[in-house]
């Protein structure tokens, strides 16, 4: 681990970028996107982002943060459960609660009476809510990527098996391959290489990703998240690059396997199936989502509080969505720093903590001087 | 803003701006006007409150009681003063046990003792079940004024001393509260900081406890007034390894994580080291550490920056919503 931040290595590694990068050539920076809002954080909160720039690389960030990506409409039906149904529990991961929508957030939604939202760091503490007092009705909002949907797979099984009727799921849960072949078949974005997230990957594997390289002809890595895990797969992409190979290097072997956690992959498939789902920002992207397999249907909230169907709605002037598919920087949008502050944000990608906007606005504003 | 939200309450600018464009107005007096974190009264008394709902109410390292008496404490003699005595108010949930109230109560008693603070007045109420959370406390405290915060004395190469380890108070309270599921035998760090009081008559110019808000709140409220920026090295700051692993594990940035016992000194450049040695002398110093400068190399005027381990300048902003952390 030490040698992954030690700080000549790093050193070393970023004028190996800088000699790769120049060697690109395509009269441009190489445009690499980290996919996972995770990626970004440790990018900005290490620093790094600059030192790349100087080496001659562009990083720009993807679609990989569960909250930003959620429709409005999932986001207004959380808030219709908790103030439509009198003494139940909603269970969200804190930065769900504070997406503003057309009927303001979880936050400032007013409860029915003897209802209450909950802030959870998993879904098991939703399910010990709902073992606690079997008459309350407790839904989880669940949100997320591949990395925590095995989770929640896992507490619905479990409350199947255990018989509680009182545990639901509002499923936000959403898929990494196919957000990543919507962006390169709507070609909007010129991206030359992709970082692939290792908790993902950790989940399903090496496989999924291949369709870039063999299709698209797009070298990637999938990526650790300390500063040199990161160095380490931009180094290998712009290798690829520069050789004309491209392929989906494995740079986080010390975590993961080739072939990812095939139980956890069975545990999604079981309660879940893929679906054809609604991005924010994306639109709708063929089998991106999952939803309740037919026999798990009676834990889906959807269903159980009768909302409806869930279409993409967003605020107006919020260009989350384009951010999202990294058309433009955070910078790019008109409302950026300006009406829309970390404090009384105005769209998702500046609610959550892996959301591209709060972070450039955090750490990314540019400063005068240099290291 | 309709409605109180939490976000308020949790330190950062949010909370700041709250207090400044909603509360400070109405009262005017420039006694309040530099919002520190006691009052300068005439003839030499410094004045300061604080209300304490820590849950869970026992953690490991503390409890609300003896919270109750630091904190406020603590103000006190990063305002500048010896701290002398404290009032003591309860308001207590219907349907508490007794034998809590007697063990916040002797923590109080013991801490006070430690502190050398006698508890001089006091008031106690009870609500209904429910309207509460089992106790909250204020403790409004006295002291000596001894000396006195002077940012506009600070200069370029002054430096930035750091009393200890960051983040301890705020994992063991949130490990206590079981949010994590995790076990750790972090302890808060929870302490009287009257060894800093020496400083003051040797010059130092400038002290803030580091609580709610974090390091990187409490400085950036510094270097926002000064006509420099302040440059802070990362991998100077002193984290414990139960921090140290919970900020890989769960991605909270100690930068931001509340102490209950360490606070930030700006010495005059050439004091630093014979500050740092009488620092190091005192049990709870003995891991302070000099962690940066005001300076004019990197940055803009009134910005707070952070060199990385990696080598890379990240521009620090204040807390800005409640501390939580990463969901993927």
């Amino acid at each position: 681990m030490k040698e992954l931040r030690d700080p000549k290595a790093l050193r070393r590694l970023l004028a190996d970028i800088g000699e790769l990068a120049r060697k690109t050539g395509g009269g441009r920076a190489p445009r690499l996107m980290e996919v996972c809002g995770t990626h970004t954080m440790a990018l900005f909160k290490s620093g790094l982002t600059p030192l790349l720039a100087e080496a001659g690389v562009e990083m720009v960030s993807g679609p990989g943060c569960p909250v930003c990506i959620t429709p409005n409409a999932i986001h207004e039906a959380a808030i219709a459960i908790v103030t439509g149904t009198e003494g139940a529990t909603l269970a969200a991961f804190g930065d769900m609660t504070r997406v503003p929508t057309r009927q303001g957030s979880l936050q400032t939604a007013i409860p029915a009476r003897g209802s209450r939202l909950k802030i959870v760091y998993s879904p098991e503490e939703a399910l010990d809510e709902a073992r606690r007092d079997p008459a309350r009705p407790v839904v989880f909002y669940g949100a997320g990527f591949e990395t925590t949907i095995p989770a929640i797979a896992f507490t619905v099984r479990q409350a199947a098996a255990e018989g509680l009727r009182n545990f639901s799921v509002l499923p936000a849960l959403w898929l990494v391959p196919p957000a990543l072949r919507a962006i390169l078949e709507a070609g909007d974005v010129a991206v030359d290489g992709f970082v692939y997230p290792g908790h993902v990957s950790a989940v399903i594997g090496v496989e999924p990703y291949e369709f870039v390289a063999r299709e698209h002809r797009v070298p990637g890595a999938i990526a650790g998240f300390e500063p040199g895990d990161i160095l380490l797969a931009v180094r290998s992409i712009l290798e690829q690059a520069v050789e004309g190979m491209p392929r989906v290097a494995l740079e986080y072997s010390r975590a993961i396997g080739r072939d990812g956690n095939p139980v956890a992959r069975a545990l999604m498939d079981e309660v879940f199936e893929p679906y054809d789902a609604c991005w924010r920002g994306l639109g709708k992207i063929p089998a991106s989502g999952l939803r309740f397999r037919k026999e798990f249907a009676g834990f889906d909230a959807a269903v159980r509080f009768g909302l409806g169907e869930i279409t993409d709605r967003d605020l107006p002037g919020c260009r989350c969505g384009d951010v999202l598919r990294g058309v433009i920087r955070p910078e790019g949008c008109r409302l950026f720093g300006k009406t829309c502050l970390p404090g009384s944000p105005l769209g998702p990608c500046m609610v959550s903590y892996e959301g591209a906007c709060l972070i450039h606005h955090k750490y990314g504003r540019a400063s005068g001087g240099r290291a | 803003m309709t409605r109180i939200s939490l976000e308020l309450g949790s330190g950062g600018r949010l909370m700041r701006d709250f207090i400044a464009g909603r509360i400070v107005p109405s009262f005017r007096d420039p006694l309040l006007g530099d919002l520190g974190d006691a009052a300068h009264l005439p003839g030499g008394i410094a004045f300061t409150t604080d209300s304490y709902v820590v849950d869970p109410l026992f953690f490991p390292g503390g409890d609300i009681g003896r919270l109750a008496v630091n904190g406020t404490v603590n103000d006190l003699v990063v305002s500048g003063a010896e701290p002398r005595f404290l009032s003591l108010a309860f308001i207590l949930e219907e349907g508490l046990e007794a034998a809590v109230l007697d063990r916040v109560i002797a923590s109080i008693r013991s801490a006070a003792k430690t502190a050398g603070v006698r508890i001089v007045t006091g008031d106690t109420k009870v609500v209904r079940r429910g309207q509460g959370d089992k106790v909250y406390i204020n403790t409004a405290g006295v002291g000596r004024s001894i000396g006195r915060p002077r940012p506009g004395k600070i200069r370029r190469g002054d430096k930035v001393i750091l009393t200890g380890t960051l983040g301890d108070h705020s994992l063991a309270v949130m490990l206590a509260r079981g949010d994590f599921g995790l076990k750790s035998n972090v302890r808060s760090d929870c302490a009287p900081l009257l060894f800093l009081l020496p400083l003051w008559k040797q010059g130092a110019l400038w002290m803030r406890d580091v609580t709610r808000g974090g390091l990187a709140t409490v400085l950036v409220e510094l270097a926002e007034r000064l006509p420099y920026p302040v440059l802070i090295e990362e991998d100077r700051i002193p984290l414990s390894r139960p921090v140290r692993a919970a900020s890989e594990l769960l991605g909270i940035d100690p930068l931001y994580m509340a102490c209950e016992g360490k606070a930030v000194v700006i010495a005059p450049a050439a004091k630093a080291g014979e500050f740092l040695r009488r620092l190091r002398a005192h049990p709870l110093g003995r891991k302070a550490a000099l962690i940066g400068e005001v300076q004019d190399k990197v940055g803009r005027p009134g910005e707070l920056l952070l060199r990385t381990t990696a080598g890379g300048l990240r521009l620090l902003e204040p807390l800005t919503s409640e501390l939580l952390p990463r969901i993927c």
